[in-house]
């Protein structure tokens, strides 16, 4: 027995290696390369020849794209991804929450419903993309919606609309995070006062005063990103691709929440129910708590799948769009028509940074010492 | 717990179909805009009625369409066949055979499939055109298993450990070592999460065209990459983006439709939980 | 018939099957075409096929064509293939630093001199087409077709409906743009954004002229000098009378507006002609009409499509036969009136195009030649791609000056100013 279990031992890492190289080589190996290569300058005059003359140039590439006088475009993609993530995954949160809680509810048809709701989300991004460019035609589609029941056409320019909102000057970035931490420190302050703990209240509170200070000294205005200011904001172009990104997904949210209600168990909301509790109050009080581990869940799924979000903003608005670009695409467009392969290259790294700083927590918190598997 | 129709049950089945009809509408526009002749497409009348059918854009779709297809149904099936197998048995091994440091080589495998295509595309081209795997199906299948293996080896883990230990310890009592337990015990248990499994490969592989554009010659290029070249081509008018479109997006539909179900219920077991 | 000349004559079928059996039989197995036609342009392409393959019936075509994106993704497929070092046997590309800035310095390119002078095309190509074709080293790809990118397209019988004259300069077409607008009529219709940079290289031509638009791309010229800032600035106001939802419009789209009477003028390459005429069945000259854009009369900005032939191609014999047959005047002349375009060789039979194109090959022939920058003439990949963001930066902001700056420094990094 015992000597049967240490060769069974055997098979299973024997079994499960190839997956581990192959892993260890397709995802570490790879990125590896790319970090590499986003430390030279391939991408000069001869960029495609079979032997291309690459130099080591440090870390000049990440210097240029986030000081760089021409990568104006690389800051407000980032600027675009992060308020894509942000309103993608609160209003897919908020609808396939509001979509569960409805379906939950029904009377009679929950199976089409469900399904209705679902469906989007079998579809390709591309499909997504070509079918809402059409409905999102401002001279067209949803705009001439209002017109059906007699009312004026909309007048929104969706993709195409130039306009920025809560526009913010780049090279300021380092005075917002301190004001941020201004607001953060008092507020944590105050906090601590209320429940009475000294120890805590002081800490925040000389966090808060040091940053007051920074702030009233002026030196935060003058830790500058740039030597001159650069607006960049909120492109209202994003909506449309808000909401077609929103009507795909939303039926995850939807599913993950609804599985999320069904394993609340029937007695408990009978408990409830007993104790004079409304229908509302027991959604508010026994049924949405349990879905708080589905919200960690959710965000990080969508929110890395926003990070990553490339054929749908092709696909809808085509690559050279800046008003909706994010760096996905400029990543591709420096790769493969500017033929600058290392600031690619440095473009990925970047992304992939971002998109561990979401991941890397929740997966070491989910999976970390747990190889058991006993969940 | 059956409740009366009351007031709020009404308020809810109305405000839920209404939503219902606002999902539907791409569907509406999608086949409204396919079906009509060219010259009858046009921004202000795009929500009327087509005078005529004109189905010439399927028959049209359909014969550009139809060896793409096959390439996206070959590399799917295979891909989603490989990788789910290849998942089943990491889950097997991570779940009920714990090695030394397999506690580290989960969130590394899982981290996987979070990653940005866009930070390891140019290393992965140039390895396949090193292993002349490049541009055929073969090396697509190759890649989409790859990348597939974090999710589906994620998925059947947790599946299994659904699989209480008493269960093999008695298979192992029998005499079953690592293939009779795998082959006895947990094979026929792993039919359900076999198909969430295959669900969301299917779906994901199907629709999949960062990879599918970059990776492939024009001879094994899968659906998604015919239908950007339908959309955003020269073509003219939008009658033949839409009927392409609608065959793209058939199979996946048509899974969710019918399969919809298992999907629900497999997702709070799997991608949910640790 | 005397025996000798039987014998002649069959000494000559003799030799005649000889000379046609080897050229035909050394041309079979594949030849790889890769491109970005499709839609529309495919018939044209499919017509030269048919005709390689009824010429070398041994020989298999495969049309590799990748579209989408803006051309991004044929560019993308054909990139990946080369940096991996397996190319197709010929691609299409445009004629210019398109091909001379990426594949040439990388010396991914065979010289082609050896074709050109067999084949005598060095008396049938205009000077300036071989001139762009061409570096000091050789001559690197052969033109199968010469697009014009300066022309104003309208409806003759609209214009008269609202009064107005086509505008032969921006001057005049300024003064006539608030009519138009107080009609409800939008000036100059505009689609997604390369149709921006593409309005822009018209608009700059007439601005600055030929000869000053050759030396900014020499390095003769600053992108910050006063001409190209005025270039910028009468940009700035052309564009305020353009459509609002133009970067969700496809080109077609934006000509659409022309056509059916919801813009008055639309500045697009002499592609539009063929889609106004074979897809929407207008009779050039009644149903739609055209001009030089504004101020560009006299100035014909040209762009070429043409394949060349990669180092290490696997079926090079094939492609060189492919290459043959593309310089010759019936292939051109089988695909340029399919495809809208005039022949790039001086010889072409023009009974066979129609009146546009008619006279579009006059111009060709009197005119100044200039290179469109936004088809990869004029400018290398690097400059194009950050072009495009300098697009962006003055669409967003208005400021010429800020434009210009931008733009001089992408030149310099991308080697246009060599300083």
């Amino acid at each position: 027995m015992r000597f049967r279990l240490k060769r069974d031992e055997l098979y299973a890492v024997l079994v499960i290696l190839p997956s581990i190289l192959l892993l260890a080589v397709f995802v570490y190996g790879f990125i590896a390369q790319t970090f590499r290569v986003s430390l030279t300058d391939w991408g000069q005059t001869a960029a495609l020849s079979l032997q291309p003359e690459i130099n080591y140039v440090g870390l000049s590439n990440y210097a240029d794209l986030f000081g760089g006088f021409l990568n104006i475009r690389f800051r407000q993609d980032l600027t675009n991804m992060v308020m894509f993530t942000v309103l993608f995954v609160g209003l897919s949160l908020a609808t396939g929450l509001v979509l569960a809680s409805l379906v939950d509810n029904l009377i009679w048809g929950e199976t089409v419903l469900r399904t209705v709701f679902l469906y989007p989300m079998s579809l390709s991004f591309v499909v997504t993309g070509t079918v809402w460019r059409w409905l999102l035609q401002p001279r067209g589609g949803i705009n001439l919606l209002p017109t059906l029941v007699g009312l004026r056409a909309g007048q929104f320019l969706w993709l195409s609309s130039r306009d920025q909102q809560l526009t913010f000057d780049w090279a300021l970035l380092p005075h917002y995070a301190v004001v941020a931490l201004l607001a953060l420190a008092a507020v944590m302050a105050g906090a601590a006062v209320l429940r009475r703990r000294r120890r805590q209240a002081a800490a925040w509170g000389a966090a808060a005063a040091m940053a007051a200070a920074v702030v009233a000294t002026g030196l935060s205005r003058r830790w500058q990103l740039l030597p001159y200011s650069e607006a960049h904001g909120f492109s209202t172009a994003l909506w449309g691709v808000v909401l077609a990104a929103v009507w795909q997904m939303s039926g995850y949210t939807m599913a993950l929440y609804l599985a999320g209600l069904r394993t609340v168990p029937d007695e408990l909301r009978e408990a409830a129910y007993v104790d004079g509790a409304s229908r509302l109050q027991i959604y508010r009080h026994v049924e949405l708590p349990m879905l708080m581990p589905i919200t960690v869940s959710a965000i990080v799924i969508l929110g890395h799948i926003a990070l990553k979000i490339f054929d749908l903003i092709f696909a809808m608005a085509g690559p050279d769009h800046a008003p909706t670009s994010v760096p996905a695409i400029t990543m591709f467009l420096k790769t493969f028509r500017g033929n600058q392969l290392a600031v690619g290259a440095a473009i990925g790294t970047i992304l992939l940074v971002i998109v561990s700083l979401l991941i890397v927590p929740y997966v070491v918190t989910q999976y970390r010492g747990d190889g058991g598997g006993r969940a | 717990m059956k409740r009366r129709p009351s007031l709020f049950s009404v308020a809810v089945q109305t405000l839920a179909v209404l939503l219902a009809v606002a999902y539907l509408i791409p569907v509406y526009m999608t086949l409204n805009t396919s079906l009509k002749s060219p010259a009858e497409i046009n921004l202000p009348t795009a929500w009327q009625l087509p005078s005529e059918l004109n189905w010439a854009s399927y028959v049209t779709a359909w014969t550009r369409f139809a060896p793409y297809i096959k390439n996206s149904l070959i590399l799917a099936v295979a891909a989603t066949l490989i990788s789910a197998g290849m998942g089943a048995l990491n889950g097997y091994v991570l779940c009920k055979y714990p090695f030394p440091g397999s506690a580290v080589v989960l969130p590394l495998i899982v981290f996987g499939m979070f990653i940005p295509y866009q930070a390891i595309l140019v290393p992965l081209f140039q390895f396949l055109q090193r292993t002349r795997l490049y541009g055929g199906l073969p090396g697509l299948i190759l890649v989409h298993v790859v990348y597939g293996l974090p999710i589906t080896t994620l998925l059947f883990r947790s599946f299994y450990a659904e699989i209480p230990d008493e269960l093999l310890n008695a298979a192992r009592i029998d005499g079953a070592g690592f293939a009779g337990v795998f082959r006895h015990i947990m094979l026929p248990l792993s039919g359900p999460p076999f198909l969430v499994v295959a669900i969301w490969q299917f779906t994901q592989i199907w629709n999949e065209f960062l990879f599918a554009v970059t990776l492939t010659r024009p001879d094994a290029q899968p659906i998604t990459v015919a239908l950007a070249n339908l959309a955003g081509g020269q073509a003219v008018s939008w009658n033949l983006p839409m009927a392409g479109s609608v065959l793209a997006a058939l199979p996946t539909v048509a899974i969710y439709v019918f399969l919809g179900r298992y999907f629900v219920r497999g997702l709070l077991a799997g991608s949910i939980k640790g | 018939m005397t025996r000798s000349m039987m014998v002649k004559l069959a000494a000559l079928a003799l030799i005649l099957a000889l000379a046609c059996v080897p050229a035909g039989a050394a041309v079979s197995g594949n030849l790889e075409i890769f491109s970005w036609w499709a839609g529309d342009e495919g018939p044209a392409l499919e017509a030269l096929i048919a005709k390689y393959e009824a010429t070398y019936p041994a020989a298999r075509v495969i049309n590799s064509t990748v579209t989408g994106g803006a051309g991004v993704n044929a560019k993308a497929v054909l990139k990946t293939r080369m940096l991996g070092g397996d190319p197709p046997d010929t691609f299409q590309v445009h004629a210019g630093q398109e091909l001379i800035g990426t594949w040439v310095v990388a010396g991914r390119m065979e010289d082609l001199t050896f074709l050109y002078e067999e084949e005598g095309w060095m008396n049938v190509f205009p000077a300036g087409l071989l001139k762009l074709l061409s570096t000091d080293e050789g001559i690197w790809s052969v033109p199968v077709n010469i697009h014009r990118s300066n022309v104003l397209w309208y409806v003759p019988e609209n214009l008269n409906k609202w009064g107005v004259k086509v505008p032969a300069t921006w001057q005049e077409f300024l003064e006539i743009a608030p009519t138009l607008q107080a009609k409800g009529v939008v000036p100059l219709s505009l689609g997604e954004n390369w149709t921006a940079t593409h309005l822009w290289e018209c608009v700059a031509v007439a601005a600055m002229g030929p000869e000053k638009w050759d030396q900014l791309w020499a390095g003769k010229l600053s992108w910050k000098s006063p001409e190209v800032i005025e270039a910028w600035k009468l940009f700035g106001e052309v564009i305020k009378y353009t459509n609002a939802d133009a970067p969700s419009l496809s080109w077609q789209q934006a000509t659409d507006m022309v056509v059916q009477g919801q813009a008055a003028f639309n500045v697009m390459g002499d592609w539009a002609a063929g889609y106004m005429a074979t897809t929407l069945k207008l009779e050039p000259g009644v149903g739609f009409g055209w001009a030089a854009s504004p101020g560009t009369n006299g100035v014909f900005v040209m762009l070429s499509d043409s394949f060349g032939l990669p180092v290490g191609c696997p079926n090079r014999e094939n492609a060189i036969a492919w290459l043959k047959m593309l310089g010759s005047r019936e292939a051109q002349d089988i695909f340029n009136p399919l495809k809208g375009s005039i022949s790039a060789r001086i010889d072409s039979d023009m009974s066979l195009y129609n009146k546009y194109l008619q006279s579009a090959a006059a111009d060709w022939r009197t005119n100044v030649i200039a290179g469109s920058l936004a088809h990869g003439v004029v400018a290398n990949e690097r400059f194009m791609n950050d072009f495009a963001t300098v697009m962006e930066i003055f669409l967003q902001t208005g400021n010429a000056e800020a434009a210009a700056n931008a733009a001089e420094a992408v030149a310099i990094q991308s080697g246009v100013i060599t300083r």
